[in-house]
């Protein structure tokens, strides 16, 4: 049953992965890693029940932690570019000065 | 069981997430998938993960990107062209390859028969990861706290924006009305309510000037550039048909808008204000949308 679980973890991990290099918009590159963040959280639960410990659960719980406060800082970041530059595009922030 | 109803639905809204145009669409495609997985969870012995993981995640991180969607604007799309030549395609086959790699690699895996969490859950999921979280992770949950803060903090400095302009008061609005009235002879009073003279009385209908134009100072100018503004000339024209189905010459019954029936409703499709603007061929007949900074002809001079 785990390699069920793990497999959907890559999938959703890979689908995430393309979504950061290929989206333009910035705010859909953070939930892309949001989505790579949960296929992980995922994949930590599966091998929790797996192995009969709750480490990995404990994992996970800290991965939300972390991801949030990273999505804070992100999403700051975002209104902080779009106000200078009235654009979300990652492309427009290649620069990083002007 | 669950797995199988809920592993395909999050592998589409996950897929979707990589193809809606709209970032909205896609936090609602990422909420979907989100609230999938706090049901996996539920199925893995993870009550607890699961409670965290609708509260956390889809109540407060999704809630903040739509907000921030809200304040950057829901209709900041994707731009196509590519900075980097080929990166979209290199992107999708690197995906594909990284995708059937881990696949491949972890359906192959042997990982015998699952332990289960009966017996590390005894007692309580909830129990037993307090007992971990405030002995052997203490660290790491201490450090967590001072991250939280670090985060909160960093949050408040770069959303801060200092004031260049002193705030405007009332007493100085007021002064800027009176001066915009004596120089360009600019309306006083409020703008016009939307709808109030017109068919409807929603906001997205402009209000009827007593000779019948549109009034465009009466919607928000928000609606008139998302294109969603009714068109005021097109209920216009309806009046000249009820009239005329109710057998003509009754135009007080045509003035009266609880009179009239509701098949007329039909010409109210949602239509874009560039339409609208004078001088459109095809709709001759209707009156014009105009500024309300003209004179009106009711209007005390």
């Amino acid at each position: 049953m785990t390699n069920e679980y793990v497999v959907l973890s890559a999938i959703l991990f890979t689908i995430g992965c393309v979504g950061v290099l290929t989206r333009r918009n910035a705010i859909v590159v953070f939930m892309c890693v949001e989505l790579m963040l949960n296929a992980c959280n995922l994949a930590l639960v599966a091998f929790a029940k797996q192995h009969g410990n709750l480490d990995g659960q404990i994992a996970a719980f800290f991965v939300m932690v972390v991801a949030a406060a990273e999505v804070v800082i992100g999403l700051a970041i975002i209104m902080t570019i779009f106000r200078t530059r009235r654009s979300a595009s990652v492309d427009d922030a290649s620069l990083l000065k002007y | 069981m669950a797995f199988w109803i809920l592993a395909p639905i999050m592998v589409v809204a996950a897929l979707g997430i990589l193809f809606v145009r709209k970032a909205v669409h896609a936090a609602l495609l990422l909420a979907v998938v989100m609230i999938s997985l706090a049901v996996l969870y539920a199925v893995l012995d993870a009550p607890f993960l699961f409670a965290v993981q609708i509260i956390v995640y889809t109540g407060a991180i999704l809630m903040l990107f739509l907000f921030v969607l809200m304040l950057v604007g829901v209709d900041a799309s994707d731009s196509v062209v590519e900075t980097i030549r080929g990166q979209r395609a290199m992107a999708t086959v690197l995906g594909l390859v990284l995708g059937l790699v881990l696949v491949t690699a972890f359906s192959q895996v042997a990982l015998g028969s699952a332990v289960g969490l009966d017996e590390a859950n005894a007692g309580g999921n909830i129990q037993q990861l307090a007992n971990i979280l405030f002995s052997r992770y203490v660290f790491a949950f201490e450090a967590t706290s001072a991250l939280l803060i670090t985060a909160a903090i960093g949050a408040m400095v770069l959303a801060h924006r200092e004031r260049l302009t002193p705030k405007p008061t009332q007493a100085s609005l007021a002064a800027q009305r009176m001066r915009d009235y004596a120089e360009s002879g600019k309306h006083l009073g409020p703008l016009p309510s939307p709808g109030v003279y017109a068919r409807h009385n929603a906001v997205d209908t402009p209000a009827l000037l007593p000779d019948g134009t549109a009034s465009e100072a009466s919607v928000s100018r928000v609606l008139a550039a998302r294109g969603t503004v009714r068109s005021a000339p097109a209920f216009a024209d309806d009046i000249d048909e009820v009239r005329r189905q109710l057998g003509g010459g009754r135009s007080d019954a045509a003035a009266d808008p609880d009179r009239m029936p509701e098949q007329s409703g039909k010409a109210g499709a949602p239509a874009s204000t560039e339409e609208d603007v004078p001088g459109t061929p095809g709709r001759s007949s209707a009156p014009p949308l105009r500024s309300s900074d003209e004179q009106r002809p009711g209007d005390p001079a």
